[in-house]
């Protein structure tokens, strides 16, 4: 079993009567020869690399390889605790976890780049900010994973993931389109509801570009993380509250990858344009 | 293109903070070890582009470091590579070119010396997403991403070496992937890049280095 586009994967999602997770599972059988066991307990271990980096950023602050982070992820989270108005906040919990995966990220810790190390912290806010508000098991946790590397995959085969070649609609777009999917699926969403949380995610982060400050993963990279995640979790409600996306995810992807291709040279992670430029920015690199 | 997996997309599990700049630059440094098939005695790394600038905030020099030492690009030593190699006394040296950069943006020649005094030099391309290819080895130049199984022959630019080679492995049942060659003059030293679909045994190694033709033979898993 093998799917190109996101119409081969909703055909196959109807036809057998499953989840979008289920088809990448089988998929991910046919085409590379193992068992379901063997992805699942690789993906076991991705879980827990998400799970110590989310618990590593709130234990202490972590001061990054280029200085430009450090701590934020604790300080936001130790904000919603004691915020009232907030604190039952999925998207901002989502948030504060990005936050600190990517602190780990910047201070040469371990992470699972999903899709790329750069947008880390999408996935794993999302799924564990779910996971403590929706008691999800083990096995939802990995229903989870494998929605999201349906999405990812089809992005990375149809369009990129790649700041450099699509900005960061590419990177961390991917990632809140792939969060998105993973979120309306593990919240009793129909394939179909999936892949228009995956529109919504993509259409509203378009065009974000990439203009990392000192040419690093830090600024602004670790706050759009956090926007990725809160895209997620708007994206999916959308979707699962039965609003559809005018663009079915194949044009989706197709204009994502468009409109990275039409960005130019200085907005996709060089640090000759935007953010990076600005006279602040530039003062942060002279040490 | 090789198929995308799962663990393409939830993956790889990496050290940060980059894929092109921490894990990509360990994989070549990594596969410059596997080339020179010894212990490293002292490396410069030479750095272009946007290697050259961003190296330190990207750790792209304890990644660099890390590979040489062999370690994955999932090790958490890599952080404190430098530490690692100086207990082990490898020597380590970083040459920063700025400005013009005939090559890729990410960049690096590796000048390394063995144990026993044998020279190489290898020029990596980190490509994104943690791939890297080797570009050139000893002056040669090569296409090398270690996606498969590969041998490396290093040998004699002499008619049938080739022919050797296939039938070697065709006598152990290995089904050739890709097969290419390289040289740098008519009659000198040639490069077989051999990419397999399955691992192959030490015999089968043993068997391609008995040959007069041939100079060496390393196997690099994928």
């Amino acid at each position: 079993m093998d799917f190109k586009n996101v119409k081969e994967l909703l055909a196959l999602c109807e036809e057998h009567n499953v989840t979008i997770s289920k088809i990448m599972m089988k998929r991910e059988c046919d085409v590379f020869e193992t068992t379901e066991k063997e992805v699942e307990d690789k993906l076991k271990v991705s879980l827990k690399i998400m799970r110590d980096a989310i618990n590593q950023a709130l234990e202490k602050d972590i001061e990054s390889m280029g200085g430009l982070l450090h701590g934020e992820s604790k300080k936001l989270d130790a904000y919603l605790k004691r915020n009232k108005l907030f604190e039952n906040e999925i998207s901002s919990k989502a948030a504060a976890y990005a936050l600190g995966v990517i602190e780990v990220n910047a201070s040469m810790g371990l992470i699972v780049a999903a899709p790329t190390a750069g947008s880390s912290g999408v996935i794993p806010g999302c799924l564990f900010a779910l996971q403590e508000k929706a008691q999800l098991t083990e096995e939802e946790m990995l229903q989870g994973l494998l929605n999201a590397s349906a999405i990812g995959y089809l992005i990375t085969r149809n369009a990129n993931v790649s700041g450099a070649q699509g900005g960061c609609q590419a990177e961390v777009g991917s990632a809140a389109a792939m969060s998105a999917s993973m979120i309306c699926e593990l919240l009793g969403g129909t394939p179909t509801q999936c892949t228009h949380a995956a529109s919504h995610a993509l259409m509203n982060l378009l065009g974000l570009v990439c203009d990392p400050i000192c040419g690093l993963v830090e600024v602004p990279c670790q706050t759009r993380n956090a926007i990725g995640a809160s895209d997620a979790f708007i994206s999916a409600q959308l979707a699962l509250s039965g609003v559809p996306n005018v663009l079915p995810l194949d044009e989706m992807i197709q204009v994502m990858d468009d409109v990275g291709r039409s960005l130019p040279i200085t907005l996709r992670e060089t640090a000759l344009g935007g953010s990076a430029i600005a006279p602040s920015a530039c003062k942060k690199c002279i040490k | 293109m090789k198929d995308i997996s799962i663990f393409d997309v939830i993956g790889p599990n990496m050290i940060g903070p980059s894929s092109s700049h921490t894990a990509g630059a360990l994989r070549i440094a990594l596969m410059a070890r596997k080339i020179v098939a010894d212990e490293v005695k002292e490396v410069t790394f030479r750095l272009y582009g946007s290697f050259a600038k961003t190296y330190e905030g990207h750790g792209t020099n304890r990644a660099l470091v890390g590979g040489i030492l062999g370690y994955q690009p999932d090790d958490v030593r890599i952080k404190d590579s430098f530490d690692y190699a100086k207990e082990r006394n490898v020597k380590f040296h970083f040459d920063l070119i700025h400005g013009e950069n005939p090559y890729h943006p990410n960049t690096v020649e590796c000048f390394i010396e063995s144990v026993h005094g044998e020279k190489t030099f290898i020029r990596g391309e980190s490509i994104g997403g943690g791939e890297m290819v080797i570009k050139n080895i000893n002056g040669v130049e090569i296409d090398l991403t270690g996606e498969y199984d590969t041998i490396l022959v290093k040998q004699k630019d002499e008619p049938g070496v080739v022919a050797y080679l296939s039938n070697c492995l065709a006598r152990f049942d290995v089904n050739i992937a890709f097969m290419k060659l390289y040289r740098e003059d008519k009659g000198s030293i040639a490069y077989t890049i051999i990419e397999m679909d399955d691992p192959i045994c030490e015999k089968a190694l043993g068997e391609i280095e008995a040959d007069a033709s041939i100079m060496s033979a390393v196997y690099i898993p994928r």
